[in-house]
């Protein structure tokens, strides 16, 4: 019993010191974060292996959401007379909520386990104390890049996103079904507000970003420099990323779009 | 992969962004009605607004020419008071120009509709509509009509 209590403190503390370590690391990086305008190479490249090397498959994604909303929704509201307005209710989904989390989630999965695993592997291969031993600093060097990269990209792909899926939308409702091409982009005019709406939907994307970067980068960072923790520290990754992800989307909708 | 084709590769990334970001606001946002250039305030007095919201729109002949910007209540005359934003181009409404509050289909949105009148002068910018005619509030026609044929039946 003493020993459960015991374990379960254990846990606990082994969680905030977690906790703490991230924030300092978070800190750290953004300090850090700064040399990258003297040397914009490193982002760049690391703008590709994080935002363009994921363009694929956001862009796959997101034309199939945009389709299958448009089915769906077209069936439920056809009941009603209210099929024209299959036009707005994708836009706003896709905006307010489906650009930003799918994106994101996707993006913890192909990015963001990616980061994580590079970096441990660097850790594991002591290719990180070796930088320091050269007087490099990773953090600079290695960190700051990969962490910045995320955080630019990931508004730029949950917008890609977005806009892909509306097209998606418009081939199956207006090509297939048959709706008419003027409703389907009028009322979306109508009721989509670019302020509420748009830039919203990319502040989420931000945050989002954010997180996911900065929980990759951690657990790389922080991972036990042997393949089984390597190996774990990637799953928490995609783990922790996606909880968070969803966990405020539910607190940035409410605070966005309650009144 | 050379260091060229990489910044290409992540310029492209950049426009296709961009250009993604346009495509919302321009086809799919309201972004065209926010830079319709100069518009006039009207004012409106309703006893009752209905569903009426702020951005509502406002509109004369089936034709938008305006939004609602503000709606607020004034206790002193006990009736409701709603700002509208009219565009510059739509300057020349007769000041007995009578508004109501319609409602687009059976369960639509609501909106506020001019009928022009017939005066020679012209509305100005924070100018007043007298002539009103409030929302059609669906419970008490409701509630009309069975008390009527209540009465018809005695």
């Amino acid at each position: 019993m003493i020993d459960k209590i015991q374990h379960l403190g254990a846990i606990t503390l082994h969680s905030f010191q977690r906790l703490g370590r991230a924030s300092l690391f978070l800190f750290g990086v953004l300090a850090s974060s700064a040399s990258l305008v003297a040397r914009p190479r490193l982002l760049i490249k690391q703008l590709y292996a994080v935002g363009v090397q994921t363009l694929l498959i956001i862009i796959v994604a997101g034309l199939f959401v945009g389709m299958v909303m448009a089915l769906q929704s077209y069936y439920a509201l056809i009941d009603f007379g209210a099929e024209d307005s299959v036009g707005v209710m994708v836009a706003l989904a896709l905006l307010r909520e489906l650009g930003p989390v799918i994106t994101a989630l996707l993006f913890a999965g192909r990015a963001g386990s990616a980061l994580t695993a590079e970096i441990g592997l660097m850790k594991a291969t002591e290719q990180l104390s070796g930088m320091e031993m050269m007087a490099v600093n990773p953090m600079k060097r290695i960190i700051a890049p990969r962490f910045i990269a995320g955080f630019i990209s990931m508004p730029l792909l949950a917008t890609i996103f977005s806009a892909v899926g509306v097209i998606g939308a418009y081939v199956v409702a207006v090509e297939m079904l048959g709706l008419d091409s003027g409703a389907f982009w009028s009322q979306p005019q109508n009721k989509v507000d670019l302020y509420l709406d748009i830039y919203n939907g990319i502040i989420k994307s931000i945050v989002f970003g954010f997180v996911v970067t900065w929980i990759a980068v951690f657990e790389g960072y922080d991972c036990l420099p042997t393949s089984e923790g390597l190996a774990q520290a990637t799953t928490r990754t995609v783990v922790h990323s996606s909880l968070a992800i969803l966990f405020l989307d539910f607190v940035l909708t409410a605070l966005m779009f309650t009144k | 992969m050379t260091s060229r084709k990489i910044e290409i590769l992540v310029g492209l990334f950049v426009a296709a962004a961009i250009a993604a970001f346009f495509m919302l606001a321009m086809s799919i946002s309201n972004m065209s009605s926010y830079g319709d250039g100069e518009k006039y305030e009207l004012k409106a007095r309703f006893d009752n607004v209905g569903g009426l919201k702020v951005r509502s729109p406002v509109s004369a002949g089936g034709v938008r020419i305006g939004r609602v910007t503000d709606i607020q209540y004034n206790s002193e005359t006990y009736e409701a008071v709603v700002s509208m934003a009219i565009d510059q181009q739509y300057n020349k409404f007769p000041v007995d120009t009578a508004a109501s509050i319609l409602t687009s289909g059976l369960l639509g949105e609501q909106f506020v509709g001019f009928v022009p009148g017939a005066e020679e002068d012209y509305l100005k910018a924070g100018d007043i509509i007298d002539l009103t005619q409030s929302a059609i509030v669906l419970e008490e026609i409701i509630g009309q009509f069975i008390y009527s044929q209540a009465n018809e039946e005695e």
